[in-house]
Formats: structure tokens, C-alpha cells, sequence
């Protein structure tokens, strides 16, 4: 009784804003303006699928790479002293302490054709290069902006791992390569999942990276949501179709990287 | 420490505030002043002491807001009568008009554009005004009445007027003004140099009239005629913006984006390498007007509001602050001759009659149509790296599923011993 009564702000919170709009988006996407039943919406999300694709493309790109960065930077940061580890993780969290289109502007101005970067590489009489408004800018705002969404899970399971297991490893002949790959990975796998899952949820679905950092020309999901909601045509029924479709296939995506997850009871975050 | 640091930052913080009030005084001191006068205080005093507000829903950065020695309209309308202003601002039409569709938005005073008042007359979103409450409507010119968007002049009082031209950096084209067309933004030579609007209307807006057509055409080949040469120029598109205009424009990023006038005359005040024409074939004309919309809880407060909005003196400090053309005749008489003649903020009559078009409503297929041809022209990529993307992606997605069996497998095995 008493548990329930502690957990009641937060279920009220998850039926009020979560389950209410979830049901919400489901019932406009399959009902037609006047509120009749139609498959249509659904049906014409086919069309867009080069978006898709493209969106989990980038996505996916935006998180291996996030993947590969954190990876050894949790693991050191694991294993250094408790006064040094806080202030590192500080460094990490640092970049999010400012508004997330304030740090997403900044990026326009490095990488503009007359921005820092190319007036650097000017000096040198490189340049300039096109990096603004490509799909590449696209995906480093990405991994700018999510990386650290990366580095805390990995960094919250690495932290546990019983460091006498690495010695005990050692002890029983293990060279560091093997150490790395027999026990901290297999150890660190409840972090990875839940890491890719905190970047490559927000990654697909973000709209405002796209608009900054990819000119416009590069929708991407998010973007073409929101057209249905600010473009030309008001359409809430397509586009809480295509949301509906986004869900579907984050959640497959998920299904799938879970299945790697072997020990169920490791798991942290989700 | 810590103490004496936080101190330190009380300190810096004090100073610089000081030091920022310190420097508006000093602005202050080599301009005027603007002061307000009425005619007809009293018309105003209704509902002084009743404790009344409204919520007015406006464009960003589009009122005087008592820089540049201009008049704080809204301070000035609650000093006046005692009604309190709450303003809030959107970015764009459709904004507006998804916000007052989805309900629960609760505005007395809204400034839609000419093709919007006109959807939502049709919609019934907004409602007739009563121009007896609204005495300074006779300030408004009489070209600015009866047009398109509201014919019978029920519904809407004009706040502002512009045209769609082309931004140039003048440094990087030698194109004499006068020579400039909407073809210069199909110019192979300024690849990667254009800048184009973000928005559907305005897009095919240019594309049509390039093409012949008129901006309001709904012929389903006209439309997608215009996508293709929206299509032919993506390549040499550097981005899609809106506002992002003036950084791009400003930091020299770009050499050619089509805008408005109004924002265009507050780029060339801050720099001097941009220059702004208004092609010669012909343009938009484009009409902001206040409207209230349908439900508003204070009409009769609102329609004191936009009165006072029409005040000769009001109208100049917006037309001033924000650049945009006014359409009250007192005002237009108070500005230098320098701004009315500066062929940017107020064209002839004869090229506005003849060489402009106003935007209509279209009808909701032609809008859907031109939002699908719209999403169909942003989505195409230049690069060919489309043909190997689904392959690739389903390869992923077979190589997991394979992981995932063996992994199963060997588990299941595991599981045995």
C-alpha cells in the first residue's frame, strides 16, 4: 500500500502525459479528419521511406561512432580516482549545461564556408571546404549533442565491475586484450544497450540538427513530422501516422539490440 | 573562498549591469526621445481600473519595444488605459494557424498574413470587427483596403505591407539592380551561394511566377511544373532558411536569398556589402493585418488595441522598429524622404498594381498537393549514395537477426551442460 502511495505522482504523470498522447497519437493516425477509420495515413508513410532509411542511416552512424568514442573514455574514467572521476564526469556533463540550440548554433558558425574552421585551414592555404549542409555536419551534430548519453551508461556499469575480476583474470593468465574482451565487455553489455538506446532514439527522431546542420535539403523524420503540423497543409492525421510508424520501428530496433542483453538482470536505465 | 568567490561574480555581475545600463543612457542621449500624442485620450479610458488584459499573438521581433528611442507600444497601451498586454510571438503562419486549430489557445489579437486571414475568414476563425470602436481605421490608405484576402474590409485592419525581393551581397555580383530577375537564383555560377525560403508558399511562389504562372495558380501541372524547377535548382541551394537569413547574409555565408523588404532594409543597416532588389519582372505583395480571432474573451479591449495600433504615432515607431511598410497614411507622412524613397520599403503604384500579386487562399487539395510536391522536392538527394542505402540498411538488419540465432544457439547450448 505504502509503495503505492509513494509511486502515485509519477504513474499519474506517466498516464497524463504519457499513455493519454501515446493513445492519442494511435487514434489520430488511424482516423481521417472527420474521425472515421482509415488505414490511408499509414499506407501513404510508405511513400517517404527514402526518409527512413536516411534518417536511421545517419542515426545509426551517429551512434557507432558515439559507441566507439565513449567506449574507452568510460572505461578510463572508470578507473580512475574517486576525486578525479567526478570532475571528469563534470567535463562530460559540461557541454549540456547550455541550451541545446544555443551549442547546435555554434556548430553553423565553425563550420560555415567563412566560419572558424575553414579561416583556419585558410591560414595554411587549405580550403575552403563544404562541411556546413551536408549529411556529414548532420551526424556530427548528432554525436556532439547525444555522446554523452553514451558516456554515462557505459560509465554507470563500468564503475560497478568488481575490479578484482580483472585481476583475478590476470592472475589466471589473461593477457590485457583478453581481459578487455573476455570480462569487461561481456560485463559492460547492460551499458552499451542502454547507451545506444539514449543516442539512437533522439538521434532518429530529431528534427532541429537536420534544419541547422543539414541546409534543409536533408530531411530527415523528425523534419517531415513537423511539416505536417507547421508546413503548408495542416495533416495531424499523417503526421501522427508517421510517428506511430517511428515508434513501431524503434521499437523492433530495440527488441532486437535487447537480444544481445543476455542477463536480464544486469540491466540498468531501461 | 567560495564566499569570497561568489562575492567576486556579485560584483562582476552588478558592474556589468551598471555598466550595460550606463551605455543605454549614453544611446539615449544622440537620439530623440519618441513621445506619444492623442488626439482623443478620453476614447481610451473604458476600462481603466477594471483589471482587464489581453493576449495579443504576434510575429517575433515585429513591434516597437522602446529601443532606439522609439515607443514601447505595449507599455504605452497599458499606461493609457490600464489594460494589461501578455504578448507572445510565433515564427510562422502555419504556427498560428495550427495552434488556434488544436485549441486551447485563448488570443484577442492575432497578425496572420494576407493568405491566412483569408483561410481562416473562410474557416471561420476569426471574427467581424466592429470599426466603430475602431475611429483610426481612416488612417489607412485607401490601396490598402479591399484587397484579396478580405474584400469587404470586415475582418481585418492592415498593420503592414512588403515585397519579396532578392538579398545580394554586392561585392560578388555585378548584376546592376535594375537587371536583376528570379532567374539569377537558378545561376549555375552562384552554386552553393543561394539561399531559398523554407516554406512552400514562398518557394513555389517564385518558381510560378518565373514560369508564368500565377502565384495562386492550383492546376495540378502548374504545380508540379514548378516543383521540377524547384528541383532543378536544389543542386545549387546552399540551404533552406527562414530567419537564418541574416546570420548567413551577414556573416557573408551566402551571396543571394530572396526575402522580405522590411527585413531586408534592417540587414543593409548593419551591413554595408548587402544590397537588396526587387526583380523587374514583378513580385509578392504580402499583407500582415490584425485580426481577432473567433472566441477572443475581450473584443471590445482588442478592438481598442488595434485602434491604438492605428495611432499615427504607433504605426511610425512599428514601421520604424521593424522595417516593414506601413500602411496608415499619417505615419507614411512622418517618415524621411529618404525611406519613402528608397525603392525598397515603398514601390510605385504602378509597379504594385501591375508587376505584384497578392497571395490567395488555395484550396486544401492545391495546399496538401503542393506540401507532398513540396516534401517530394526536399527529400530527393543530389548525391547517388541513395541507390546502396536500403541494401546496406536491410543487410544490417539480416546480419542481426543471424547474430541474434546464433546467439540463441549457443546460449541454448550453454544451457545444456
Amino acid at each position: 500500500m505504502n509503495k503505492k502511495l509513494i509511486s502515485s505522482p509519477y504513474i499519474v504523470w506517466t498516464i497524463v502525459f504519457i499513455v493519454v498522447p501515446l493513445a492519442m497519437v494511435a487514434y489520430f493516425a488511424f482516423t481521417d479528419g472527420d474521425g472515421n477509420f482509415t488505414l490511408d495515413y499509414i499506407s501513404e508513410v510508405a511513400q517517404y521511406s527514402n526518409i527512413f532509411v536516411r534518417s536511421i542511416w545517419l542515426a545509426a552512424i551517429a551512434t557507432v561512432i558515439c559507441l566507439v568514442i565513449s567506449y574507452p573514455v568510460a572505461f578510463i574514467l572508470s578507473t580512475m580516482k574517486k576525486r578525479h572521476q567526478s570532475t571528469m564526469l563534470m567535463i562530460v556533463m559540461l557541454p549540456m549545461w547550455m541550451n541545446f540550440l544555443l551549442r547546435t548554433y555554434a556548430w553553423m558558425t565553425l563550420l560555415g564556408n567563412n566560419g572558424i574552421i575553414n579561416s583556419f585551414l585558410h591560414l595554411f592555404g587549405l580550403g575552403p571546404y563544404k562541411m556546413l549542409n551536408t549529411q556529414g555536419a548532420v551526424v556530427l551534430g548528432m554525436v556532439y549533442n547525444y555522446i554523452p548519453y553514451m558516456i554515462l551508461p557505459l560509465y554507470s556499469v563500468m564503475v560497478k565491475i568488481d575490479k578484482r575480476l580483472l585481476e583475478a583474470a590476470q592472475d589466471l593468465g589473461c593477457n590485457s586484450k583478453k581481459v578487455l574482451l573476455k570480462v569487461v565487455l561481456p560485463l559492460s553489455l547492460p551499458g552499451v544497450t542502454s547507451g545506444i538506446t539514449m543516442v539512437f532514439v533522439p538521434a532518429i527522431s530529431t528534427f532541429i540538427i537536420s534544419r541547422m546542420l543539414g541546409g534543409g535539403g536533408n530531411l530527415l523524420i523528425g523534419d517531415l513530422i513537423e511539416m505536417q503540423f507547421l508546413g503548408n497543409s495542416y495533416n495531424p492525421n499523417l503526421g501522427a501516422g508517421i510517428s506511430l510508424v517511428l515508434m513501431v520501428i524503434v521499437l523492433l530496433i530495440m527488441t532486437i539490440m535487447n537480444q544481445f542483453d543476455s542477463d536480464d538482470q544486469d540491466r540498468v536505465l531501461i | 573562498m567560495k564566499r569570497l568567490l561568489s562575492l567576486l561574480m556579485a560584483v562582476l555581475i552588478v558592474m556589468s549591469v551598471c555598466g550595460c545600463h550606463y551605455q543605454h543612457l549614453s544611446d539615449d542621449e544622440d537620439t530623440e526621445q519618441q513621445t506619444l500624442t492623442i488626439d482623443n485620450p478620453d476614447f481610451y479610458q473604458k476600462f481603466k481600473g477594471k483589471g482587464i488584459s489581453i493576449n495579443v499573438y504576434n510575429w517575433g521581433e515585429y513591434i516597437s519595444d522602446g529601443s532606439d528611442g522609439l515607443l514601447d507600444v505595449n507599455t504605452e497601451f497599458t499606461n493609457l488605459t490600464g489594460i494589461n498586454v501578455n504578448y507572445s510571438t510565433y515564427a510562422n503562419n502555419e504556427e498560428l494557424y495550427a495552434k488556434l486549430k488544436g485549441g486551447g489557445a485563448d488570443y484577442d489579437i492575432i497578425i496572420p498574413s494576407d493568405y491566412m486571414i483569408a483561410r481562416m475568414i473562410k474557416e471561420g476563425m476569426v471574427q467581424k470587427l466592429n470599426f466603430e470602436n475602431i475611429p483610426n481605421y481612416q488612417y489607412i490608405m485607401d490601396s490598402f483596403k479591399g484587397k484579396l484576402y478580405d474584400p469587404k474590409n470586415e475582418y481585418s485592419v492592415p498593420y503592414t505591407w512588403g515585397t519579396v525581393g532578392i538579398i545580394y551581397d554586392n561585392s560578388a555580383i555585378d548584376v546592376p539592380p535594375e537587371e536583376i530577375d528570379w532567374d539569377i537564383l537558378w545561376d549555375e555560377k552562384y552554386r552553393d551561394s543561394i539561399l531559398m525560403f523554407d516554406n512552400p508558399r514562398d518557394a513555389f511562389a517564385i518558381a510560378e511566377k518565373l514560369l508564368g504562372y500565377s502565384m495562386n495558380t492550383e492546376d495540378p501541372k502548374e504545380l508540379k511544373n514548378a516543383a521540377e524547377k524547384l528541383k532543378e535548382q536544389k543542386h545549387l541551394v546552399q540551404s533552406y532558411v527562414m530567419d537564418e537569413v541574416f546570420d548567413k547574409m551577414g556573416a557573408g555565408e551566402a551571396v543571394l536569398a530572396p526575402y522580405y523588404a522590411g527585413d531586408a532594409v534592417t540587414l543593409m543597416d548593419e551591413y554595408d556589402h548587402l544590397s537588396f532588389a526587387i526583380p523587374k519582372s514583378g513580385t509578392n505583395l504580402f499583407f500582415d493585418a490584425i485580426c481577432i480571432p473567433t472566441g477572443a474573451r475581450q473584443k471590445e479591449a482588442a478592438e481598442l488595441y488595434i485602434n491604438f495600433m492605428c495611432e499615427p504615432d504607433v504605426a511610425y515607431a512599428t514601421t520604424s522598429y521593424i522595417g516593414y511598410s506601413t500602411p496608415n497614411g499619417a505615419a507614411y507622412e512622418m517618415l524621411d524622404d529618404e525611406v519613402k524613397e528608397d525603392g525598397i520599403s515603398y514601390l510605385d503604384d504602378e509597379f504594385l498594381d501591375d508587376k505584384t500579386e497578392v497571395f490567395a487562399n488555395m484550396s486544401d487539395e492545391a495546399n496538401l498537393m503542393m506540401q507532398n510536391l513540396w516534401t517530394d522536392m526536399k527529400s530527393t538527394q543530389e548525391d547517388s549514395g541513395n541507390k546502396w542505402l536500403v541494401p546496406l540498411f536491410l543487410l544490417a538488419c539480416v546480419l542481426l537477426s543471424v547474430a541474434i540465432i546464433i546467439k540463441r544457439y549457443l546460449k541454448n547450448k550453454k544451457d545444456i551442460f
